[in-house]
């Protein structure tokens, strides 16, 4: 039965409450808090695509474009309209799930590479908006002066006060993955990766509970693109590219797209390694996170968190 | 399971007039029967008679070609897989496709799918009524386990059963379905004579129940002792219907027998 | 602007339409070889484009040898890359599913880009035009010369395939492969050399389709990508799997996105072809040449 212990996860609440503490306690350590508000807000959109990718085995390629809708939504409605930031938010997500059910319907309709292809398609179409249409998005310059989130007057003006408002997101949306994993639309899910033919005689509609997973996805990646506006105030279309939903890839193959654990732990280790640990390697970085990807796909087929489990069979044997 | 009715025995399937044709190859050629409620149902034949493909046509897995089937007295042909499930008709697969990453007792589990509710919102803020509901699912698929002997597997992966109890298996997802009718292909194919003898006991008890079982089989012993009726398809026509005992004095299902598969079909 | 020069500039926009999409169908093509033996969507497909060009750049403009000298060893050269892609990141995969092999393909790109970079740097590159940049004016339309090498190697591309396919035993063998590789390897096909050999037939076609682009459009490092989804997306637009429809395909995402970016707004160049592409997915997902059965029972 598919179960998630909960001493784990009462163990990662507390190492999130104490880190920052820890961290300012030692100076070597001061940048890593902020690091950690960007693994939290990357980790939103891991979670989805953990649930999409290893849970009902669909691919997408385009991940970035719905974390970029959000960022826009928020940053223009906000710069242009002064409408309040978490009003953006939330149209933000409104947006992104339309928009993935429209480009879902049709890719998953059919077998096949389609949903690849629609989203990798997507995902570009999307970064050249954001490059051209500069009379809203400021174009290749991006927007700046985004406001920050204040919540009745309390302002999360500092990075710890961000740290924690986006890791109890984070939280609250790994416990929700998690709760939908244990019943019956998580069956549902696992029975379509495992069986497509034998999920539609148990009367499933497969094609709902893809584009449902895909839209939850895309939510979740459009809520982070919001965060990560008015944690950085300001935004600009490199940030949303293709080389950016690649790490995504990287990120849930890397910690083990078969588990939620692996989201987390894939997503905080890439994004240590991409903006602290390797960036020596700066020029490197495709080479590197490339040999990254293949080695754990070669070495690692369950990735890290299936690591104890891997070594655990090859000490049997 | 499903109450039977208490009226006189009526066709709780009917088959009309059906043709499946693969770019002008005939699978299927007009073939017709009736399956009564409440009955075990065989369909026989030579390899590539169009057992498979008559199943998959009742089931929605294929659209024929011609002809109509109907599921009490409602036509099912058009509609899609996950429909014909929905309207009560479940099935098992002769290359046994079990859920192989969840747990015996999740596999059953999901056989409630359609009459439960599974709403993301629902499920992912783990509402008081999901957890009472899985709670619910849980006891009724012990019961299912209970009845087809696989109770104390219930928190091994399917993947590691042995093939006799993985059938098994599939058929109790099947039943958890609660389907009026069940298809099974080739229940029996692979088996071992016990692990024979627990499929025919355990389809037997299905027609107990009240399920109208029809099935697919090579198993010739196995469906002489446990059907009420046999169709016999042959090159994708029926060649013969009726009592296993008419069906075994029939000259022509003997010579398809041996004029194909050759003897040993009886042994 | 009077319609003398208007139909002129169309003919003109249609011209590069149509050579710009015979290499997005040549890397179609590409695409179509390795995914009818394998069912893998290799997306380092561009990389082998991007690596012709600059290979034949470097033996060319660097070691001086000639054109007709050069070609032929880019082609083995981005081969052998081929086939060491396939040893070195396709094969050792554990768990072979489309979607870790799709995943392998991307990090087989990324590691192929990378190390372009440190080879040329990120500098683009020219190449010696094969008959000269004299530009043939045809109804007001001034056509580079090398536009019809380009569009003559997709000719000369689909005549060979057609006759390895049709005529060749091996080609054959591959066919029976891409219908059912169980079946194929029941008869003796061996099924590996026949995915090794889709590799370097891939690889091939698309080191021509660099070496002809690149005195067009120049070459660097980074052009692999998007070179890789839009033959990707002629590929899905004509039926994944069809060889005329990647030439359909190929030539209609070259046409959209020529006329789009003359007409409408050239920021969105790349934008064009790839909304036409999504609008058909939404309208007929089998694409405009795809049998829509030979799609649902591709295994996923």
């Amino acid at each position: 039965m598919l179960r998630f212990s909960k001493i784990p996860i009462v163990v990662l609440a507390g190492f999130l409450l104490i880190f920052p503490l820890v961290c300012t306690g030692i100076s070597a350590l001061h940048g890593y808090i902020s690091l950690m508000v960007f693994a939290g807000i990357y980790c939103l959109i891991t979670i989805g695509l953990s649930l999409l990718m290893g849970y009902a085995g669909q691919i997408s390629l385009g991940h970035a474009a719905f974390f970029g809708i959000g960022a826009y939504v928020s940053g223009i409605a906000t710069v242009r309209f002064g409408v309040n930031p978490w009003f953006c938010m939330a149209g933000g997500m409104l947006v992104a799930a339309m928009v993935a059910a429209l480009i879902g319907a049709p890719s998953f309709r059919l077998k096949g590479h389609y949903l690849a292809m629609a989203t990798l398609a997507f995902g570009l179409i999307v970064n050249i908006v954001f490059r051209e249409e500069s009379a809203w998005t400021g174009g290749p310059d991006g927007l700046s002066r985004i406001p920050g989130l204040r919540l009745s007057g309390f302002m999360f003006n500092s990075t710890i006060r961000f740290y924690y408002l986006v890791w109890v997101i984070v939280l609250a949306a790994f416990l929700f993955a998690i709760n939908v994993l244990q019943s019956p639309a998580g069956r549902a899910l696992r029975a379509l990766h495992t069986s497509e033919t034998a999920a539609k005689s148990m009367g499933i509609d497969i094609a709902r509970y893809k584009i449902m997973i895909f839209v939850f996805s895309a939510v979740l990646a459009s809520l982070a693109g919001s965060l990560y506006a008015h944690f950085m105030r300001f935004i600009n279309p490199s940030t949303f590219n293709l080389l950016f939903s690649i790490k995504l890839l990287i990120m849930i193959t890397l910690g083990g797209m078969q588990s939620l654990w692996g989201a987390i732990v894939g997503t905080v280790l890439v994004t240590f390694l991409s903006m602290e640990w390797l960036q020596f390697f700066q020029e490197y970085e495709s080479i590197v996170f490339g040999g990254i990807l293949l080695l754990a796909l070669i070495f690692l087929p369950e990735g890290l968190t299936g690591l104890p489990n891997m070594l655990a069979g090859r000490g049997k044997k | 399971m499903t109450a039977a009715s208490t009226t006189a025995p009526h066709a709780v399937l009917r088959v009309e007039d059906l043709v499946v044709s693969f770019g002008g190859l005939a699978a299927l050629m007009n073939v017709n029967f009736d399956v009564t409620q409440g009955t075990i149902h065989a369909v026989i034949g030579p390899n590539g008679a169009g057992k498979t493909t008559l199943f998959n046509v009742i089931t929605g897995y294929l659209n024929p070609t011609e002809g109509t089937v109907f599921f009490e007295e409602h036509p099912i042909t058009g509609l899609k897989e996950r429909q014909v499930a929905a309207l009560g008709i479940s099935r098992t697969f002769q290359t046994v496709e079990l859920f192989d990453n969840m747990t015996v007792l999740e596999n059953v589990m999901i056989g409630w799918h359609r009459h439960i509710r599974s709403s993301l919102w629902a499920c992912g803020l783990g509402l008081p009524f999901i957890r009472r509901q899985e709670a619910e699912l849980r006891r009724k698929a012990m019961d299912i386990l209970d009845f087809i002997g696989l109770a104390d597997q219930a928190e091994d992966r399917a993947d590691s059963l042995p093939l006799g109890a993985r059938r098994i298996l599939e058929i109790g997802r099947a039943l958890a379905t609660q389907p009026r009718l069940v298809c099974l292909d080739e229940p029996a194919a692979g088996l071992n004579e016990t692990e024979t003898e627990t499929a025919a006991h355990l389809i037997r008890a299905i027609r107990d129940r009240g399920v109208t079982v029809l099935l697919v089989e090579h198993d010739i012993r196995m469906i002489m002792g446990i059907s009420d009726r046999i169709v016999v398809l042959n090159y994708g026509e029926k060649i013969a219907e009726g009592t296993p005992a008419q069906i075994q004095a029939d000259t022509a299902v003997i010579e398809a027998y041996l004029g194909d598969s050759g003897a040993g079909v009886y042994a | 602007m009077n319609m003398a020069s208007l139909a002129g500039q169309l003919l003109q926009y249609i011209v590069t339409g149509v050579t710009i999409g015979s290499i997005y169908a040549m890397v179609a093509i590409g695409f179509n070889i390795i995914y009818n033996v394998t069912e893998i969507i290799n997306l380092a497909q561009g990389e082998f484009v991007m690596l012709g060009g600059l290979v034949m750049v470097s033996l060319h403009m660097l070691w001086k040898l000639p054109l007709i000298a050069a070609f032929p060893v880019t082609v083995v050269i981005v081969t052998g890359i081929g086939l060491l892609m396939n040893y070195a990141a396709i094969r050792p995969i554990r768990r072979p599913t489309v979607l870790t092999l799709i995943i392998a393909t991307i990090a087989a790109s990324m590691i192929i880009k990378g190390a372009a970079m440190l080879i040329w740097g990120t500098d683009s590159f020219d190449l010696t035009a094969f008959s000269g940049r004299t530009p043939i004016l045809i109804a007001g339309a001034a056509i580079q010369p090398q536009y019809f090498w380009v569009i003559g190697f997709l000719v000369v591309i689909v005549a060979g395939l057609t006759f390895f396919f049709d005529k060749t035993i091996i080609g054959k063998a591959m066919s029976a492969c891409s219908e059912n590789a169980a079946a194929a390897q029941l008869v003796g096909i061996d099924v590996r050399w026949m995915v090794l050999l889709s590799f370097a037939l891939s690889a091939a076609i698309g080191a021509i389709a660099g070496i002809t682009m690149t005195p067009i459009a120049l070459m660097d490092y980074d052009r692999g990508a998007m070179l890789a989804i839009k033959g990707f997306g002629a590929a899905v637009l004509g039926g994944l799997g069809s060889f005329p429809g990647a030439i359909v395909g190929g030539l209609m995402m070259g046409l959209i996105e020529s006329l789009g970016a003359g007409f409408l707004w050239s920021g969105y160049k790349d934008a064009y072809a790839l909304a036409a592409l999504l609008i058909v997915l939404f309208i007929r997902p089998s694409g405009i040449m795809g049998n829509r059965d030979v799609i649902r029972f591709k295994r996923f």
